[in-house]
């Protein structure tokens, strides 16, 4: 299902605007975009089948308002900021199921260890956030868009990478595309750089609500080797490893990976 | 005189072999006998000193890490060799320089700024540059986007540094230290003069406006390029009702001086192919890394077409032959008259106070580096002098004591 609505939301005692992309009908679900930038894309419309799902931009992403980061200076004060769109959007009666990708994964994963009775479920897809000294890594903010696809897709020419990746033909909305990405991956790069170890090991102890972690066994932008340990930290998880995918399973892997997300927030 | 300190020597096929000359090249594998690393550093400091001697009225070094086009991490190392060895002549320590953002806690760039405005006996120019992705992001690990944030507050902790007669608290968000009380303190009052090198962003010459800085452009693109950017420099200026002092500008510019133009491209034609085809062999996207642009400045050049404009120039660069370098005066070669002539053009139509000349390009041995310098400082640059005294400018952004005719 698309989207219906771009909700405006005003927190950090006014400081911090930002939109949020609702959709879908049924139980609420917070979804969490990673570096390049908000999309509603099939994965989201195949949540919104059964959840009404908020996807908020990150701060600093929506087109205008480039700036909108600023306030929030370290993961302790977006974590916070997030927990604050929740009662915004006036999710603070029941806990909610919050869904990550990436960069989102490691920001759902600190709300959960933040504030562990707000989330129901957790779902998180090759979450960045922990580290091991020689593990692989791939940096997206120095990368080529070539390297970016090969890094992060299984199929880096194949009909699902060329869709995530597709660019405008046309002159003008090429390089809006490009100061768009551009910008966003600076913003999200305020919270991860220089390394994606913002802390997360110290906190994810914290976290109480039942986790599925999702990775693609060819995960080139972040290895997939972490799957285990989040299965290993995070005291009721389990782990799904994916063949033929890489960093975006839902996409790649979308025969399997909007079921198997449906069954584990329904069970 | 601005001094790049490269690997002089790097293999032959170092730019199909390695996708980068920053952050990635491999010291081990390119610096078969690291003391002769050693001698670089020291010819690059006979050079400076050279020229020095023979007539420039500044000598320049920079920052850069990880970078075998220039790898002198900590400038003011270099700048304290400079200062002592330069004592008795009056010629200006100019520091481009001590990066702000990444030099952590910045009271560090204080203290050691002064400590090289006491070594020289006054003769600091204070550079403070921003910084460049590569360095400051992917080397030291700082965010791109508090970048220009990190750096204002590191400016203001400076200069409060050198000018509060008080001890005081900074709470910044990066720099928190309860007592700032530096020893020492600089000689220059109320400081060494500021520069602040840039590129072309408008947000660089509005920093340098609001607290009456000199603005130097520092590329490798030269004058022909250089004029489009100083004209909105001084657009820019006049916008802001500053007056037109040709000193609150500097411009980088690479020279190479031989008796004769046939001569030069004899002798520099391959050094500047070695220096634009291994030296600036950079992954094209690192120039933009995210962040590192204000919002503002990032559509702007994306909208206007400069951005792929400036990269397709530094594309071109590896193809282009030694005439094409001279004609688009991305190195102004030849002759001293051929030189003197250019660059006195430069000089009037960008309406530069403050000439940078590079003379060491990459692999260019030391004889020949002395030669060009010599021929430039005896032939050239008594003819640069006095471009702009009917004018009658003072250079404000100048150590006070070199004002002057310079007497030794």
């Amino acid at each position: 299902m698309p989207y219906n609505e771009i909700r405006d939301v005003e927190v950090w005692d006014g400081d911090v605007r930002t939109q949020v992309l609702v959709g879908g009908e049924g139980p609420p679900l917070l979804y969490l975009h990673a570096v390049m930038g908000l999309q509603w894309d099939p994965f989201l419309e195949s949540l919104a089948a059964h959840h009404t799902v908020y996807a908020p931009y990150l701060p600093g992403t929506v087109p205008g308002d480039p700036d909108a980061h600023k306030p929030l200076e370290d993961v302790w004060d977006l974590t916070l900021c997030y927990d604050e769109i929740l009662d915004a959007l006036g999710l603070g009666a029941e806990p909610v199921a919050v869904v990550g990708h990436s960069f989102g994964g490691m920001l759902g994963a600190e709300l959960a260890a933040t504030n562990p009775a707000r989330v129901s479920k957790l779902v998180l897809l090759c979450p960045i956030g922990l580290w091991t000294d020689g593990r692989p890594w791939k940096n997206p903010n120095v990368l080529s868009m070539a390297e970016l696809a090969g890094a992060a897709f299984a199929d880096p020419t194949g009909p699902v990478a060329q869709a995530a990746l597709a660019l405008p033909e046309d002159p003008e909305a090429l390089g809006e595309a490009i100061i768009a990405i551009t910008w966003n991956l600076g913003v999200a790069a305020k919270w991860w750089w220089p390394i994606p170890d913002r802390g997360l090991r110290k906190r994810i102890h914290r976290i109480t609500a039942d986790t599925l972690v999702v990775w693609g066994a060819r995960d080139g932008i972040i290895s997939p080797e972490y799957a285990a340990d989040f299965g290993r930290l995070i005291r009721n998880c389990q782990v799904e490893m994916l063949d033929d995918a890489a960093h975006v399973p839902q996409l790649e892997r979308y025969d399997v990976v909007p079921g198997m997300v449906r069954a584990f927030l329904d069970d | 005189m601005f001094h790049l300190m490269p690997h002089r020597e790097l293999p032959d096929d170092f730019s199909t072999k390695y996708p980068s000359v920053w952050v990635t090249p491999p010291w081990h594998e390119l610096v078969p006998d690291p003391a002769r690393i050693g001698q670089f550093y020291n010819w690059t400091l006979d050079e400076l000193i050279y020229g020095a001697e023979m007539g420039f009225d500044g000598i320049c070094v920079n920052e850069h890490h990880q970078n075998a086009y220039g790898f002198m991490p900590n400038p003011n190392v270099m700048g304290s060799v400079l200062a002592r060895a330069t004592n008795h002549l009056d010629v200006a320590i100019v520091q481009m320089g001590a990066t702000l953002p990444t030099t952590q806690p910045a009271i560090r760039v204080a203290e050691e700024y002064a400590m090289l405005d006491q070594l020289s006996g006054g003769r600091l120019v204070a550079g403070m540059p921003l910084g460049t992705p590569m360095d400051a992001n992917m080397v030291m690990g700082i965010p791109a986007i508090e970048q220009r944030d990190r750096y204002a507050e590191a400016h203001d902790l400076i200069v409060k540094a050198w000018t509060s007669k008080e001890t005081f608290a900074f709470n910044g968000k990066w720099n928190q230290l309860p007592y700032v009380n530096p020893w020492p303190r600089p000689i220059q009052q109320p400081h060494p003069p500021v520069w602040i090198p840039g590129l072309g962003s408008s947000s660089t010459w509005r920093f340098a406006a609001q607290h009456d800085y000199s603005y130097c452009m520092l590329s490798f693109f030269g004058s022909q390029v250089g004029k489009r950017i100083m004209d909105g420099f001084w657009e820019f200026s006049e916008a802001e009702n500053l007056d037109r002092n040709p000193y609150r500008a500097g411009f980088a510019q690479m020279v190479c001086v031989a008796e004769t133009d046939a001569e030069a491209e004899k002798l520099f034609a391959k050094h500047m192919k070695y220096f634009f085809d291994k030296c600036l062999h950079v992954p094209d996207h690192w120039w933009g890394s995210p962040g590192y642009q204000d919002y503002e400045s990032l559509s702007r050049g994306i909208r206007s077409g400069t951005t792929m404009k400036m990269l397709e120039i530094i594309q071109n660069f590896k193809n282009f032959t030694y005439r094409e370098f001279v004609d688009k005066d991305i190195v102004i070669a030849g002759s001293p008259a051929t030189v003197r002539d250019k660059l006195v053009d430069a000089v009037k139509n960008l309406r530069i106070g403050n000439l940078m000349v590079l003379q060491h390009i990459g692999s260019m041995p030391h004889e020949l580096t002395k030669d060009s310098i010599g021929l430039f400082c005896t032939e050239v640059l008594p003819k640069l002098r006095d471009i702009w005294d009917d004018e009658g400018w003072e250079n404000k952004w100048w150590p006070q004591r070199l004002r002057g005719q310079r007497l030794a």
